[in-house]
């Protein structure tokens, strides 16, 4: 029996009085992959940001390697986890490279330049993204998927055991949609990297294989293998509408397409 | 021959070219290194802070409170030196860092990623500062009223060291805060969650750097008055040519605005010589076609520099 990486319990985070998460309780071992999926509004940024450090939770506990999060130092925390936020314009033209190198940010005291271990930590990053090549591109230049995949590269260079990723796909072409998916499956399966990752692409969840969640309401409404969100009424539950379940005629995994 | 002994310098200072050089030229290419350097620097800080291009010391109106500080300062007539530090500057301080601080809580009661809301502020708090410190004129003798005017139109026009060593600490007490934060700048120019996400104590930081530009701001007011632009141009320029990353832009853009300071202060008093023009004048004509350039830039292209 390992120990879970993470453990979330009664986690809730209020704005005014508006209950976005409400006592939310799950844990992530290492080596997971979870795709948390659920409706719009229904607190999945919400919950990544609490997790990352980003927002402070109303109340609630979170627990990482068995250490309450909040005796972690800002930089002890980045070297535990990374957030990749939704990638966006910059306001100030730094290159691929300049952004990337920010990654290193919690390995690094003031003044001190990158040392050797730094720079391949960067290198790697750019490499396993296939990002190399627009290392000296302004950000502003690059298309969304490019755009993405060097978001996610920034926060592996920070060399963090765990990811948590906001929606890295969702407005990518199928193309690029798969390029991210192989993406962050390379770095669980080979580099041992926990995933946590809020998506609203079902299929893609179920094609990566691993853990899921559901939040609907800021509640759990389904955490378990992401084969069982095909069992009964499961996503008709979480999302209000009925689904059909296929076998996908190559893959041989079982996909959802919703009807209508 | 002792070509370099101190008599060089000291014996020949009855002699008319040499008083003007020591008493005059000198301290007053100095003084306005120091603003330009100063203001330059406080201009990439709250550029990177609040990721808008536009910020800088005037646009916020961190320039007119500490305009307000010092003008209230001469008003009161409270002529004290606590701990050494001149009172004027002191109350500089305070003005400049009472608007920062009205300007930031003001963009975070709005709950909007600071863009426009922000320079809103900013030009309400000059605006108010403006009308307070017409006011104080007001009320003001003929000789205090024409202090304020002269001393608000910003100039470097100096004479002997004393404005110099006074600003001195404030701009290299700024500067080096600032200097031993770039690596914060850049995390936080790319947006305070990726900042917090990489290991920045955001909070923290934006406390130290509120206190480091207001510091350098209000130093520099007291003596100088407001010189404007100086903090929207000269970081943009360092941009373009060297790039953004903060590790460097930071040194390159002290060292960038004390020089053009220096020309522009140079252009003031040659211009129309022997009249000068207080460098304000000078920075200001530069500044509004360059704010009006990023603005046209930023709208139309997405993107800056």
């Amino acid at each position: 029996m390992t120990e879970p990486l993470i453990e979330v319990t009664d986690l809730s985070y209020k704005i005014e009085k508006r209950e976005i998460l409400s006592n939310v309780s799950f844990k992530v071992e290492r080596g997971d992959f979870l795709s948390i999926i659920g409706p719009n509004g229904a607190g999945k940024t919400t919950l990544l940001k609490c997790l990352g450090g980003i927002l402070k939770r109303t109340k609630g506990h979170v627990s990482i390697a068995n250490r309450p999060a909040e005796s972690f130092s800002h930089k002890e925390m980045a070297r535990r986890c990374a957030y990749v936020p939704q990638s966006g314009l910059t306001a100030f033209p730094f290159t691929v490279g300049e952004f990337v190198r920010m990654g290193r940010y919690p390995h690094t005291g003031p003044f001190s330049a990158l040392s050797a271990h730094d720079i391949e930590a960067v290198r790697k990053a750019l490499a396993m993204t296939e990002t190399e090549e627009f290392e000296g591109r302004y950000l502003n230049t690059l298309s969304g998927g490019e755009r993405q995949r060097v978001w996610i590269a920034a926060a592996v260079a920070q060399e963090s055991e765990i990811l948590l990723l906001d929606e890295p796909s969702t407005f990518l072409d199928p193309k690029h949609q798969i390029h991210i998916m192989e993406i962050l499956k390379t770095l669980n399966s080979k580099f041992g990297v926990t995933i946590l990752s809020v998506t609203h692409d079902v299929n893609g969840a179920l094609v990566a294989g691993g853990r899921a969640m559901a939040l609907r309401d800021g509640k759990v409404a389904f955490s378990g293998g992401v084969q069982e969100l095909l069992v009964g009424s499961v996503l008709e539950d979480i999302y209000g509408v009925a689904f059909h379940v296929l076998e996908h005629p190559h893959i041989g995994k079982r996909v959802a397409a919703h009807q209508k | 021959m002792d070509a370099f002994s101190p008599s060089l310098f000291f014996d020949r200072s009855q002699d008319l070219n040499s008083q003007i050089l020591w008493k005059l030229r000198i301290p007053r290419v100095l003084l306005a290194f120091l603003a330009g350097a100063g203001l330059s620097v406080c201009g990439m800080t709250f550029q990177a802070l609040f990721r808008n291009p536009l910020a800088d010391p005037s646009t916020l109106g961190v320039s007119s409170g500490a305009s307000v500080g010092a003008v209230l300062f001469i008003f009161t007539g409270l002529m004290s030196t606590p701990f050494g530090i001149p009172g004027i500057s002191l109350f500089a301080f305070m003005g400049a860092l009472g608007s920062i601080l009205f300007v930031y809580g003001i963009t975070r009661v709005a709950r909007v990623e600071m863009g426009s809301t922000m320079l809103l502020a900013g030009v309400a708090v000059s605006l108010f500062f403006s009308s307070i410190i017409m006011f104080v004129q007001h009320l003001s003798d003929y000789s205090d009223s024409f202090h304020i005017l002269h001393w608000l139109m910003g100039g470097v026009d100096t004479s002997g060291f004393t404005d110099v060593l006074t600003v001195l600490p404030f701009v290299s007490v700024g500067g080096l805060v600032v200097l031993s934060l770039n690596r914060e700048l850049n995390l936080i120019a790319m947006g305070d969650e990726i900042a917090l996400s990489r290991g920045v104590n955001v909070s923290r930081t934006q406390k130290k750097l509120f206190f480091a530009t207001s510091l350098t701001v209000g130093g520099i007011v007291s003596v100088c008055g407001p010189i404007g632009f100086v903090g929207i141009m000269v970081p943009h320029i360092c941009r373009l040519w060297i790039g953004s990353d903060h590790r460097y832009l930071t040194a390159f853009s002290l060292l960038f605005g004390g020089a053009f300071l220096v020309l522009c202060d140079l252009f003031a008093r040659s211009v129309i010589a022997p009249a000068e023009i207080p460098v304000g004048v000078i920075t200001a004509l530069l500044g509004g076609p360059f704010f009006i350039w990023l603005l046209v830039f930023r709208f139309f292209e997405g993107r800056v520099a």
